[in-house]
């Protein structure tokens, strides 16, 4: 949990988060943010408490009859697994995608020092983890679609704001940005895209097909 | 309630979580199977599943509810709105066969609790959301049921405005600082 996020989720995101209709890479760009800002967290289970409100006001549909015996057959009666707090590098629900910690990841170069993940999910959008080595840039970049970028570690600055741990830029179609990591120390991203990412420079454009950007 | 235990709140189904939690009490758990498990089923029959997949999973969320008792805080939500996340996560690997990312599971271990007054007071504030909800021009509260319900794209939801949150998000906002200090 960081305090000092200044970059926040927006309230539509929370909202169609809190719904379930988020493509699965933006949920989990949303996910590692509540695991670090406590601010949109709070926000996020407001919003989950519109659901509880609605599911308390239904009119139930009536269970098969058996229904309560054949879940009670299901139920253990051990304890609950205990609470296991296991900090890693990264938040937990990036560790789970990449099953295990920021050693675990699978890296591959993505020209001039930047270096990217690609993550499993559902195909309505993608999500990747992007390694932007201190003081390099990510190659200029624009997305048909809305992109939303976490910074896990280190910093970065594009033309609008300098984001550090915990902060999320929040970009939409057509914006051409060229993130640049601080000086200090490598930058470590959560990036999510509904559209592919297109280069701008031709090189890295030709490379596309091949390093599935 | 069940008689001959002791009635520790006020806020609805917090006592019978607690003792599913430390005692796997299975009377406790009827009750509860009683209330939501018909609740969780129209819900999702509500959100597009077939009447005999929403029983399936229906059934499956009660199973959850059992097995993460000991992740519900009652000074962050209500017991019903802790179900309807399990329902709504259940929804989304059912429909669309997506995972769900959640956040990292936050808790207040087996040596502290959160405080009696917290979970009171969260209680009144759901109370209060409901009836804030149920106050809502018409096509207005439409709007945001859709939306719950899985039938508005996140595009769609963005039109959404004016959530009638009150001061629930600074009950959790509390309730979440004094648990990053019991976790120190």
């Amino acid at each position: 949990m960081n305090s000092e996020v200044r970059h926040h989720l927006s309230e539509e995101l929370l909202t169609a988060y809190a719904a379930g209709a988020l493509p699965e890479a933006f949920a989990l760009v949303v996910a590692t943010h509540l695991s670090m800002c406590d601010e949109c967290r709070a926000m996020a289970e407001s919003l989950d408490g519109i659901g509880g409100t609605l599911i308390e006001g239904l009119d139930g549909a009536a269970m098969d009859a058996g229904a309560l015996e054949a879940v009670m057959a299901r139920l253990d009666d051990a304890p609950a697994a205990p609470i296991r707090v296991d900090r890693g590098v990264l938040p937990a629900p990036v560790r789970a995608y990449i099953g295990g910690d920021l050693d675990a990841v699978k890296w591959k170069p993505v020209g001039m020092g930047v270096k990217q993940a690609v993550l499993k999910t559902s195909d309505s959008a993608s999500a990747r983890l992007l390694y932007i080595p201190a003081g390099a840039a990510m190659p200029e970049h624009s997305h048909r679609g809305m992109e939303l970028t976490l910074v896990l570690q280190g910093a970065f600055e594009d033309d609008s704001d300098r984001f550090g741990p915990g902060d999320v830029e929040i970009a939409d179609d057509e914006v051409d940005h060229t993130p640049v990591a601080d000086v200090g120390a490598d930058c470590i991203c959560l990036a999510a895209t509904e559209g592919r990412l297109r280069f701008k420079s031709w090189i890295p454009r030709l490379a596309q097909p091949f390093i599935g950007i | 309630m069940v008689a001959g235990t002791e009635k520790t709140t006020d806020a609805p189904w917090v006592a019978e979580m607690r003792r599913i939690r430390d005692d796997r009490d299975r009377a406790a758990f009827a009750a509860l199977f009683g209330h939501f498990a018909p609740r969780v089923k129209a819900f999702l029959v509500k959100s597009g599943a077939e009447p005999s997949v929403a029983e399936d999973c229906a059934q499956d969320v009660m199973v959850t509810v059992w097995r993460k008792a000991h992740l519900f805080d009652p000074s962050r939500a209500s017991v019903a709105t802790w179900v309807f996340t399990i329902a709504r996560n259940r929804r989304i690997d059912l429909l669309r066969r997506d995972r769900r990312p959640e956040p990292e599971d936050l808790t207040w271990g087996p040596s502290h609790e959160p405080d009696q007054s917290e979970v009171v007071e969260m209680n009144q504030e759901t109370e209060r959301l409901g009836a804030a909800i149920a106050s809502l021009p018409e096509k207005q509260r439409v709007l945001i049921e859709k939306a719950f319900y899985g039938d508005l794209s996140h595009r769609e939801i963005a039109d959404i405005t004016g959530l009638p949150l009150g001061t629930i998000k600074s009950r959790i906002r509390l309730a979440l600082d004094r648990l990053r200090h019991a976790m120190r």
